[in-house]
């Protein structure tokens, strides 16, 4: 059985480190809440976004855009933006979402990963992936800028021919306790895909001013943005949802571990007690 | 009385601007351009400028700076990736900028990116503009 002084020291440890995590717990829950104001305010831009472009696709009739027209089957290489987070301390949260990367079927040698997130580029780069571009900054403030930072470097890239496929691979907030990490292609578009949602089609064609072409230049970059801006905040909102999960395990194991500690201490405490009696009796009886 | 449409200008933090109003005008790629309900369905990019919004009995400026705008009979819907309202600018850090963009612009070095410099001193005229009104 530990001494006396052992649990107690040990049961100190628990102690702080517990109040640690708590404390975690409490920050994590208020960034929780303000980052999802701010996934909820981004909202409205995307969704308005996406059924625009919805209903651009829909009434453009010859879409043969680059941004649209399928990758060349010899064009395999892959964009790659991956969003995790720069501190750990999240739970499963980094590793799920490199998870998902590894088990997406892509081949290593295709792939350039853009990394937003300390901890997703440290264990890509260890696993041999090639990271393009980190922008780790970012993912403690995401504003719109950022966004169109990764989104310009993407599609210079997707433009000048070095790859033919851009993915975004992010952790989708769906509430305060089930966040999962989704991959979606940004490009090239997958027409049929879009157009798979059924709405009213007799309205009257678009007029593109000046023209398709340049509208769907200047816009589809913007959708993109937009995107990447969403997957951003949804990021944030998911990493701290994680980590507050995860504290709040932490915290609740803690006090378990005191409970138990406590309960040996205090056992071990009496076991001492009763000891010295015996031994003081005893004692005593060898003196009669 | 002019026939009122919904306007909805959206920018990617907040929904800036949503109501009924009988005339908006901006700024197109194409030039200037006013809409009033019942236009043809058109889309159309949108250039950095001042935007005038025409309510029934008010008429108020806002700057936008980047965005397009999808006009349909009885909707007008503005994407813009950043928008402001007049006394939402900083008036003085606009004049800073623009004196800083024409400068860059004037030395002519050529590792400047003009087409930048040139963004960002048309955006600090859309702001002073915009905080003129």
């Amino acid at each position: 059985m530990a001494s006396m002084r052992d649990i107690q020291r040990r049961r100190a440890s628990i102690q702080s480190t517990g109040q640690i995590t708590k404390a975690m717990k409490l920050v994590s829950t208020v960034k929780l809440q303000k980052a999802r104001t701010k996934a909820e305010q981004t909202k409205p831009y995307f969704s308005y976004m996406y059924s625009t472009m919805v209903d651009m696709l829909k009434r453009t009739k010859n879409i043969n855009h680059p941004y649209l027209t399928p990758a060349s089957e010899e064009n395999t290489k892959k964009a790659v933006i991956v969003i995790t987070s720069n501190r750990g301390l999240a739970g499963g949260y980094n590793n799920n979402v490199v998870k998902e990367l590894l088990n997406s079927g892509f081949d290593k040698a295709d792939v350039s990963v853009f990394a937003v997130g300390r901890k997703g580029k440290d264990t890509l780069a260890r696993r041999g992936y090639n990271i393009v571009a980190d922008y780790s900054d970012m993912i403690d403030e995401p504003v719109y800028g950022d966004a169109k930072t990764i989104g310009e470097a993407v599609l210079k890239e997707f433009t000048e021919g070095n790859i033919g496929e851009i993915y975004l691979l992010y952790t989708s907030f769906k509430n305060t306790v089930s966040h999962e990490p989704k991959m979606i292609k940004l490009l090239p578009f997958n027409v049929e895909d879009m157009e798979s949602e059924e709405q009213d089609t007799k309205e009257a064609p678009m007029t593109f001013e000046p023209d398709e072409d340049e509208v769907l230049d200047a816009i589809i970059p913007k959708y993109i943005n937009s995107l990447i801006y969403g997957a951003l905040m949804e990021a944030v909102a998911s990493e701290n949802g994680a980590r507050m999960q995860a504290m709040d395990s932490a915290t609740s194991n803690a006090e378990e571990m005191i409970a138990d500690l406590s309960l040996k201490y205090n056992r071990a405490r009496q076991g001492s007690i009763t000891q010295e009696l015996t031994e003081i009796i005893a004692g005593a009886e060898a003196i009669n | 009385m002019a026939e009122l449409f919904q306007l909805q200008i959206v920018s990617p933090n907040r929904v800036f601007y949503e109501g009924e109003v009988t005339m908006v005008e901006m700024n197109t790629s194409d030039g200037e351009m006013g809409v009033y309900a019942k236009h043809i369905p058109l889309t159309t990019v949108v250039a950095p400028g001042l935007v005038t919004i025409h309510e029934e009995s008010d008429v108020k400026f806002a700057a936008i700076h980047s965005g397009f705008a999808v006009i349909m009979p009885d909707k007008v819907t503005i994407m813009a990736e950043v928008a402001e309202w007049p006394d939402e600018i900083d008036i003085d850090r606009a004049e800073d900028s623009k004196t800083r963009a024409e400068r860059r612009l004037a030395e002519a070095d050529p590792s400047t990116d003009i087409v930048r410099a040139e963004m960002s001193l048309r955006r600090a005229l859309t702001r002073i503009e915009a905080s003129q009104k």
